[in-house]
């Protein structure tokens, strides 16, 4: 059990919505002398279990607001789970909405020793790469130019450069496949492919079905943060592309046969909680 | 401890030298402006109140100056620390660090700017007719007491800002009370025994106190002025990572 290379347990995340983020101090207090105060816990991730192996690839499927992003944050442990746990084994690298944290006052260069810094890179490592990194990005010309004078493409191009410069355990991508224009973006799909090829275990974010379906080997299905489904790509897939269409999740019976015949013991309890559909 | 040290040591100093090249990189003046902006206040306040406070306070100068250098100082490093963790929003939100590192670096650069005044503050001492001396390097302890205690108040502030966004406004108003409450261009000696021990609850009014004593008076505070403090400085502290060691996890799910 424990070779799991990630174990993620019935994990729920919640945000409150209603409290004192929105509502300030005075308000707060207010609401507490005259007993009027609510707030409400929304699930943006609502009981999610799955586990992958060394070298899997898992596609996240799902519609906006399905809860994947907040589902990766807990992953890379950005954010720690209310309920459920995961267990990871080995280094994680996470690229997360690449273009923004920078600081655009800043040049090129510095923001790229300020992003390893960030991403837990020692200064000797930062001085060794620099070079390569931003030539990777190809910003040789920008190196010292301050970063607002960028194109938002040129700034996705820096972040996934330094980010990928590890080889990392696990690698957690958010839409980041579709990064710059066309020529970066087929080196950028031949460093991943690179990185995971080199026994890592992915995780990918998108809207493209054709990426998920030529990548990854499993899938999770989220719908408004609840686990519709995970197991094999292809039968999930075609399920999900019905799904856009109707706008109705399958049933569990759906569900059950579309992945049976690939995969016998497709671990059948990961769908049981939340197949039901409408 | 040495090694968790030594891994973030390279954050920091990039946190640091990221503070300061937007400080100064933003305004003309730069650095100058730092230093511009007590004197305009100083300037201010002894164009104003000589004629109500300085009759009777030798050397209103430097008495006025050590007010405002120290409160500007808290000011300034406790609002920028305030500010520390959801400026940084878009960094905290996806890549796993320390938080309270923000609240150090920020610290960092208010520091500075505090020491670049002081050299300016001892060039004014010396046109006030205070012979330097020696016992300047006392003030090395109130510094630091202030260091920690204003790190601490950020730590503080900073959380609170994550949950109540309406904390800048009230803190706004808090510290103006506070600088009537800090004794900066009064003296505190017309009130009652009774009424001067009350000031000694304000931290800040203690360094002011420490400051003068040593530059104006030419002696040193007593054994309580240290320890007092020490103490003001080490329980916002622990309260601070007490705060932070609690909701280190909460403070995401809120920005």
């Amino acid at each position: 059990m424990s070779q799991h290379s990630i174990e993620v347990k019935n994990v729920r995340i919640g945000f409150m919505t209603g409290d004192f983020k929105d509502i300030g101090l005075k308000e707060f207090c207010m609401r507490k002398l005259t007993r009027s105060y609510q707030a409400k816990r929304f699930w943006a991730v609502d009981g999610v279990s799955f586990t992958l192996d060394s070298g899997d690839m898992l596609g996240i499927i799902g519609t906006n607001g399905a809860g994947k992003s907040t589902l990766l944050k807990a992953v890379s442990g950005i954010m720690r789970p209310l309920e459920g746990s995961i267990h990871i084994n080995g280094r994680v690298a996470a690229l997360l909405e690449l273009a923004s944290g920078f600081d655009s006052d800043l040049t090129v260069r510095e923001n790229a020793y300020l992003r390893g810094a960030f991403l837990g890179y020692s200064r000797e490592f930062m001085n060794q790469q620099c070079a390569k990194i931003i030539e990777f990005a190809e910003l040789q010309e920008f190196e010292d130019r301050p970063f607002r004078q960028l194109s938002s493409g040129m700034k996705s191009r820096l972040a996934f450069s330094i980010a990928s410069m590890v080889s990392p355990e696990v690698l957690i991508l958010d839409e980041v496949l579709s990064v710059g224009d066309g020529a970066f973006r087929k080196r950028s799909e031949k460093k991943m492919l690179e990185i995971i090829n080199g026994g890592a275990t992915t995780i990918l974010v998108s809207h493209s079905l054709d990426q998920i379906r030529n990548l990854c080997n499993k899938v999770l299905w989220l719908d408004h943060g609840k686990q519709v489904a995970f197991g094999q790509t292809q039968p999930l897939c075609d399920l999900y592309e019905q799904y856009l269409v109707t706008k109705k999740l399958p049933t569990a019976e759906e569900l059950a046969n579309a992945l049976k015949p690939a995969e016998p013991l497709a671990q059948p309890e990961t769908l049981a909680p939340s197949g039901k559909g409408e | 401890m040495f090694k968790k040290y030594k891994q973030y040591q390279f954050l920091f100093e990039e946190l640091v030298k990221r503070d300061f090249s937007i400080k100064y990189k933003r305004t003309i003046l730069g650095i100058f402006w730092s230093v511009l902006s007590p004197l305009l206040t100083l300037l201010v306040m002894r164009l104003v109140f000589t004629q109500f406070f300085g009759r009777d306070t030798p050397y209103y100068t430097t008495y006025l100056f050590a007010g405002n250098l120290v409160f500007s100082y808290y000011k300034d490093a406790t609002t920028n620390g305030m500010k520390a963790l959801v400026g940084n929003k878009d960094i905290i939100t996806k890549v796993k660090m320390p938080q309270y590192m923000f609240v150090f670096s920020t610290n960092v650069s208010s520091l500075i700017n505090f020491l670049i005044t002081l050299v300016v503050f001892f060039a004014f001492t010396l046109l006030d007719g205070i012979a330097p001396s020696f016992r300047y390097l006392a003030l090395i302890y109130p510094t630091l007491c202030l260091l920690v205690l204003n790190i601490g108040v950020g730590l503080v502030l900073s959380a609170l800002y994550v949950f109540f966004r309406d904390m800048q406004y009230l803190y706004n108003i808090f510290t103006l009370l506070l600088m009537y409450m800090s004794a900066i261009f009064y003296q505190v000696d017309k009130y009652a025994e009774n009424i001067q021990r009350l000031f000694l609850l304000n931290p800040v009014y203690v360094c002011i106190k420490y400051f003068r004593v040593v530059v104006i008076d030419g002696t040193f505070p007593s054994l309580f002025y240290h320890l007092l403090m020490f103490g003001y400085a080490a329980i916002v502290m622990l309260i601070g990572f007490w705060i932070y060691r609690r909701n280190n996890q909460r403070f995401l799910y809120y920005m």
